[in-house]
């Protein structure tokens, strides 16, 4: 079913092209602490792949490591084929990465539009002369950029709270717009810390519809990390399973549901 | 209540873009325009100008540049007086290296020399953050104090060691010097301010203002989005300086005439504006103008009820005033950290549904 070069096809019949992002032997340490022991996967085109682990088995480094906020002391990153050379994180989000954060990352005094609309900044170029007197370049970039930011909002139904200071609204919204912030960069890699945590069963199915229409609609590469078992065996086209920073399993959720090492670290061994 | 955005509909999102979105708040903005263009300069006297027009107009384009700092882009600076040092000595040496040139550019050209001198002393934000980078800042003060007092080319060898403006004129009319006129003046500054407050609206409003604002809520997040901390903050730092020399340079050439140094662009003038902010609103730029106002008329209006009508002693007004700036800055710090802008805010929405409870 694994074909290295070509993609795959999924249960469900969408076909997953190449490679986008490949870790190879990613070895991660805070001093002492090994946080990630040599761990390689690939990310495709397409797909929804998901990272899964105990707490504590080093899923949110590992998504440090692909955007850029953590400098992995070995191995490599390469994405679109080439290694990525050490960059700063502004300039991975300028790749075309984007993502969310397991607590809530929203620029707390700035409007739900504003939020939005940061996320459009790599597509913005005009001069800061231009912004000032607000003629020319910048006003058609600012309507341009607002009307994708618009089709973002309709997508995700947030509408209702475009003009709100973010502040003011409730956890399940404001993770809401944070997708919104991340997806209105039309990202080639979009990553997901815990996008459900904290959220009702309701909110939950919102969520997961989501991430399946963006998907589906954008055709974008998507790399999560979730808690819910259900929800990551019912999205994800392939999981990576980690615990106390190394793989202990790579594949299908259906793979990953029969797989010895994964059932041990999730449910415990028996010492006998 | 007054007035609300029901039925004020808009087709385009350059409509809805606009700088006042709603058709009374446009109506005012016009009106307000028109009576300081059109109405005070008819009924101005030398003394309202001096006490309150002038260091009203200049201290809120000084307010405007601190906010856009502090305010917008979250980097907190004590370093306002010697920036409007840098603006006042500027443009002192333009107006008398080259007396040619209109002193318009003058001031223009300042405003760009301070914005040159801001990102340097901006860089240590790189690095640095909050009470650390007041430091740095409080040390870029007292620098340039220090360095337009040491070295005599600044004020261009005389003796006194101060700087006087030349006379210079404008269509013909003087605005500088000791023959200028209230009304001259005034609608000389009145400009400057006019198009700082449009600059500095566009510029927050667009995506250079969301990118400081990022930085501001949450650094580490708005990096990851794409925002390089590194030209955020220090176009904060130029632009911000940049309206902070123009106002110095006003201060100088137009409102005082003469200046030293030390005692007009010392630690308490970057105290007073970052108090106008403070009191005015952080990241407003209407609170830029309340705050300049309040600061400015506090003082006036203090003395005006006390010596002239209660007969106390002019230095127990004067001391009065700083009790009450204090006591105002700790109840604002604690009680609404955005000032009169959010006050003012929050009386529009209670207004919205006044006398109804929901």
């Amino acid at each position: 079913m694994l074909d290295q070069t070509e993609g795959y096809v999924t249960e469900d019949g969408r076909k997953i092209g190449g490679v986008v992002m490949e870790m190879k032997n990613i070895t991660l340490r805070f001093g002492g602490v090994v946080a990630i022991k040599d761990i390689s996967f690939d990310i495709r085109q397409g797909e929804i792949r998901a990272i899964i682990g105990p707490n504590g088995a080093g899923k949110s480094s590992m998504l440090n490591v692909i955007s850029g906020f953590y400098v992995p002391q070995e191995g490599q990153v390469l994405f679109n084929g080439k290694p990525r050379p050490q960059m700063r994180p502004y300039e991975v989000a300028q790749q075309g990465i984007a993502r969310t954060f397991q607590n809530i990352a929203l620029f707390e005094g700035m409007s739900v539009l504003d939020n939005i609309m940061t996320g459009r900044l790599n597509k913005m170029s005009s001069s800061i002369f231009s912004q000032a007197i607000w003629r020319g370049k910048a006003e058609r970039e600012e309507v341009e950029n607002r009307e994708k930011a618009e089709r973002i909002i309709d997508f995700l139904e947030i509408q209702h709270i475009r003009k709100t200071p973010v502040s003011r609204l409730p956890y399940g919204l404001k993770k809401r717009v944070e997708l919104a912030r991340a997806l209105v960069a039309e990202p080639n890699l979009l990553l997901l810390d815990e996008p459900m945590a904290g959220m009702n069963v309701e909110e939950k199915e919102d969520m997961s519809r989501f991430i399946l229409d963006v998907n589906d609609e954008f055709g974008t590469t998507i790399a999560l990390i979730e808690h819910d078992m259900g929800v990551v065996m019912d999205l994800s086209d392939r999981v990576v399973v980690m615990d106390y920073g190394k793989k202990i399993g790579d594949g299908t959720p259906s793979e990953i549901r029969n797989n010895q090492a994964v059932i041990d670290a999730y449910l415990g061994v028996a010492h006998d | 209540m007054f007035y609300r955005e029901a039925g004020d509909f808009k087709t385009t999102y350059t409509d809805d873009n606009q700088t006042f979105p709603i058709k009374f708040d446009r109506y005012r903005y016009y009106v307000v325009l028109a009576v300081a263009f059109g109405v005070i300069p008819f009924l101005i006297n030398d003394y309202w100008a001096n006490a309150f027009l002038l260091p009203f107009l200049i201290y809120s384009i000084a307010a405007i540049g601190l906010n856009i700092l502090t305010g917008y882009c979250g980097q907190v600076s004590l370093g306002t007086g010697g920036f409007m040092a840098v603006g006042a000595y500027a443009c002192y040496k333009l107006m008398t290296g080259f007396p040619d040139v209109n002193i318009f550019f003058h001031i223009i050209a300042a405003g760009g020399i301070t914005a040159l001198v801001g990102t340097a002393f901006g860089l240590p934000s790189l690095r640095i953050k909050g009470f650390y980078l007041a430091v740095a800042t409080l040390a870029a003060q007292f620098f340039l104090v220090w360095l337009f007092n040491k070295v005599s080319w600044f004020y261009n060898y005389s003796a006194s060691g101060q700087i006087n403006a030349p006379e210079r004129f404008v269509f013909g009319v003087p605005v500088t010097g000791a023959n200028t006129e209230a009304w001259a003046t005034y609608l000389f500054c009145l400009v400057f301010l006019t198009i700082s407050a449009i600059i500095a609206r566009n510029l927050t409003r667009g995506m250079q203002g969301r990118k400081w604002m990022a930085i501001r809520d949450m650094d580490i997040a708005a990096e990851i989005i794409g925002v390089n901390p590194l030209r955020a903050k220090l176009s904060a730092f130029a632009v911000s300086s940049f309206f902070i020399g123009i106002s110095g340079a006003l201060f100088f050439a137009v409102y005082l005439g003469a200046v030293e140094v030390g005692e007009v662009f010392g630690i308490q003038k970057s105290f007073l504006v970052l108090f106008m902010i403070i009191i005015g609103g952080l990241g407003s730029i209407f609170g830029s103008f309340a705050g300049a106002a309040f600061l400015v008329l506090l003082p006036v209006v203090l003395k005006l009820i006390g010596v002239d009508l209660l007969g106390w002693p002019t230095d127990i007004v004067a001391h009065f005033n700083l009790v009450i700036v204090g006591a105002l800055i700790i109840v604002f710090l604690i009680a609404e950290p955005h000032g009169i802008a959010q006050l003012w805010r929050v009386a529009k929405e209670k207004l919205r549904l006044w006398p109804f409870p929901h």
